[in-house]
């Protein structure tokens, strides 16, 4: 027993000294992988979408070395202070409530509204059921709204229960919502929109300036040749700046 | 995979399936089932270790490695598997880095809790955050076991705990008639005999340690129900060469199968070692 918790300990502890050598300096980015079009898993179960481009761009103008790193929606933040992973690049809108936790990179995509998507332009969206994602801001608005919220672990959830009458309308990104409206005729989008966050950013650690001013800059550099309007529209995720 | 499967929107339902069941995404599913297989098979015999060893101290004569033996087994029996899992492992993951911090940055000034944010120094990381990701994916399947190790063999340390009180006071004393030290009692007269009574209380763990294997998805290993539920979701024809429904339903239909398969297997060896381990015994079952 003290033997094997010894040399696991050892182990653990001398794991990696092998690997000290190299210095390359490696950004690991955190996504959840399941929120096309701005995250997912393609067919061969890479990461994929608008931010899998826009950090892969991002990393090579900063000249870093970026290593894609998937984790579920609800533990996206605990395990980025823990240090698992150094950036969040999963869709996340920049609010009050994350900053005092995380710091934002300036905003990749400019605010923009959430709508509704339901099976019939007439869901009741004021006295019904609405479901959203656990933790995001279309859930803290609805809850404040004073809605019947049902609350899901991952986008598809969301549109599952609505599926199967369990809500009547689920609100989350416009850009998320529409392809499913597109390619499925027993689902709507409602013309009601919500405005929310401001806007969407990387997350990084509070005591990671460093990181944080370089992203910044090749955001900015992003911006100001027009590469980023581009991939916005490339994969319809928001509107362009 | 298949020479036709470069456009499968156009392919027959047989030959579409043949490519669809050979994405990249579908053969890590198909992974993820031996990393399920791995983990028990490494789980179960660490998980059996970390119980005798349990058991061993809990029955000590030595009163500090007796607490030591019966708190283990009273905390961990006692606290929820999914709080374990959630807090122990970040907990554990903390305290190799901070110990590792200390042997390898001595000169390091600045603090390591900072807010919310947990520092060490870059070489304490573990993984090096410049390590590639299989070794960040091996970090998470040992700190898995362990996990899993320390729960089970919790349950195992009190089941084994038992079957070594179980064994009939007059094969000790004929022990100790014949000369025997306590140590010699324990390895030849105890030992042999206590699986016997042990094998129920630990084929019951064994069958919850199978069906407790999803709760690797929450330590970040990417599991079969992770992928059932990945595969299984809405595929879009934008997003996909393979659109597809709501298909979560077949997918965790199949790890159904898996699942009661594996058990139905599990329960046919159980018995045939149970009949072994009866035979000669002073039991009913043993005659």
């Amino acid at each position: 027993m003290k033997l094997l918790i010894q040399s696991t300990a050892i182990l653990a502890l001398t794991a990696g000294a092998a690997l000290a050598g190299s210095h390359a300096e490696v950004v690991r980015m955190g996504t959840e992988g399941a929120y096309a079009p701005w995250n997912f898993l393609d067919d061969n179960g890479e990461v994929a979408g608008f931010e899998r481009e826009l950090g892969d761009e991002l990393c090579a103008r900063a000249e870093l070395t970026c290593e894609w790193v998937t984790n579920e929606w609800d533990s996206i933040i605990p395990n980025l202070v823990s240090g698992n992973y150094d950036t969040i690049i999963a869709g996340m809108s920049i609010t009050d409530e994350r900053d005092e936790v995380i710091d934002f990179t300036q905003a990749y995509t400019p605010p923009d509204p959430s709508a509704y998507l339901a099976t019939s332009m007439d869901a009741d969206i004021t006295g019904g059921v609405v479901a959203a994602q656990t933790g995001t801001i279309q859930a803290g608005y609805l809850a404040e709204q004073g809605v019947t919220v049902l609350e899901f672990a991952t986008p598809e959830d969301t549109i599952a229960a609505v599926r199967n009458g369990e809500a009547d309308a689920v609100l989350a990104d416009q850009s998320f919502l529409a392809p499913f409206a597109a390619e499925n005729a027993d689902l709507v989008m409602l013309e009601e929109l919500v405005s929310l966050g401001g806007g969407v950013g990387m997350g990084v650690r509070e005591s990671d300036g460093e990181l944080k001013a370089k992203m910044d800059a090749a955001i900015q550099s992003m911006k100001d040749d027009g590469t980023l309007n581009e991939l916005i529209t490339k994969w319809e995720v928001s509107s362009t700046w | 995979m298949f020479s036709f499967c470069t456009d499968p929107s156009t392919l027959e339902t047989a030959q579409w399936f043949a490519c669809y069941l050979t994405t990249g995404k579908h053969q890590l599913f198909y992974w993820s089932f031996l990393t399920v297989l791995a983990l028990l098979a490494i789980t179960a015999p660490t998980a059996l270790a970390f119980g005798f060893g349990g058991a061993i101290a809990a029955r000590s004569n030595i009163p500090p490695v007796a607490w030591f033996g019966k708190g283990y087994i009273a905390i961990v029996r006692g606290v929820p598997d999914i709080a374990f899992f959630l807090f122990f492992v970040i907990a554990l993951d903390q305290g190799f880095e901070w110990l590792r911090h200390q042997m390898l940055c001595p000169d390091w000034s600045e603090p390591i809790r900072q807010g919310n944010d947990f520092l060490v120094c870059p070489s304490a990381k573990l993984p090096l955050s410049n390590a590639p990701q299989w070794i960040h994916e091996v970090y998470g399947f040992f700190l898995a076991v362990l996990t899993f190790a320390i729960v089970f063999g919790a349950f195992a340390a009190n089941v084994l705990f038992g079957a070594m009180r179980a064994i009939p006071r007059g094969q000790l004393e004929a022990a100790e008639s014949y000369g025997m030290t306590p140590r010699q009692t324990f390895w030849r007269i105890i030992v042999p005999q206590m699986w016997v009574y042990a094998l129920p209380g630990l084929s019951n763990l064994w069958m919850v340690l199978i069906k407790a294997t999803p709760l690797l998805f929450l330590l970040g290993v990417e599991d079969i129900v992770y992928w059932a539920r990945e595969l299984g979701g809405t595929a879009l024809e934008r997003f996909s060469d393979y659109p597809h429904p709501d298909w979560r339903l077949w997918y965790f239909l199949a790890l159904l199968i898996f699942y009661l398969a594996f058990t139905r297997v599990s329960e046919a060896v159980l018995r045939r070692i149970n009949a072994r381990l009866t035979r000669g015994q002073a039991t009913i079952g043993g005659t």
